[in-house]
């Protein structure tokens, strides 16, 4: 009888089981259905109401409801996260509200996995690797880009005051937890 | 750090950017017309001036888009940058 395949964390049981930490916790997400969405605003705006979540068009925003986030990576591009199990349902609601017209939707659910960080000191945490100015009079909440942590190109989200969503391909993601562990401890 | 000003997305720290080169270098439309030095100086001879330079940047890890952007080769200051196909402020 074949083997059922079984999706592991790349972030493994070591690294998702910290405990809790008074400058910064760091968690791994859940899996979660990811597509790339390009296209034009037009296509964009007809893609978002059948996703359920706006596209933002206002340059590094993301909008979310309770369980489907679409986040700006550039004027032509967005990162679409949902439950795992809804990859399906996004897929087929897109491909009927688009049809013919011209956009690309391409699942990234096994490149990308994500971590969380949060906590009073997670921006100096963060910025020990990552050169945005992360006060949130310049990165408020709601606000997401790509941008780099060390070596790594990760897409920062900042889903609560003290609270960010990090995107990041999935080989790379035991090297952006260890950095932020390491930093944490450097503080 | 440099802050570079992206159209897009508005000044970021440069290491998010790469560098592309000099802009408004059109390819020839009939490369088959041209000389042997036509098709060299198309290729490889460029300004590098002394002072305000036209250039190609891309937004690699960020929005991810190319963009024109006037800086100062002396001093490194960035003038102002605009999106492909408009034309500078
Ligand atoms: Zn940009």
């Amino acid at each position: 009888m074949a083997e059922q395949p079984v999706r592991q964390s790349a972030l493994g049981a070591a690294r998702a089981t910290q405990g809790p930490h008074a400058a910064a916790c760091l968690r791994a997400l859940p899996a979660a259905s990811r597509f790339s969405f390009r296209g034009s605003p037009p296509e964009a705006e007809t893609a978002g109401v059948a996703f359920g979540v706006p596209f933002s068009l206002q340059s590094c925003r993301a909008h979310q409801t309770e369980d489907r986030a679409a986040l700006w990576l550039g004027p032509d591009e967005w990162l679409l996260l949902a439950p795992e199990d809804a990859a399906r349902a996004v897929q087929a609601a897109l491909i009927r509200a688009l049809g013919e017209r011209p956009y690309a939707l391409i699942g990234i659910a096994h490149r990308n996995t994500a971590l969380e960080i949060s906590g009073p000191r997670a921006t100096m945490v963060l910025n020990a690797g990552c050169p945005l100015d992360l006060h949130t009079s310049r990165f408020p909440v709601g606000m997401c880009t790509r941008t780099i942590l060390g070596k790594a190109e990760i897409i920062l989200w900042r889903t609560a005051s003290e609270v960010f969503h990090i995107d990041v391909w999935r080989t790379f993601a035991p090297y952006v937890w260890d950095f932020l562990i390491e930093a944490r401890a450097r503080l | 750090m440099l802050l570079i000003p992206c159209p897009y997305c508005g000044p970021r720290p440069e290491l998010e950017f790469t560098y592309a080169g000099e802009a408004n270098i059109s390819r020839p439309a009939e490369p088959e017309s041209l000389s042997d030095e036509q098709w060299a100086a198309y290729l490889y001879q460029r300004t590098n001036p002394r002072g305000m330079h036209a250039e190609r940047w891309r937004h690699v890890h960020g929005c991810g888009r190319y963009f024109n952007a006037s800086r100062d080769t002396l001093s490194d200051q960035f003038q102002f940058s605009w999106k492909p196909g408009e034309s500078p402020p």
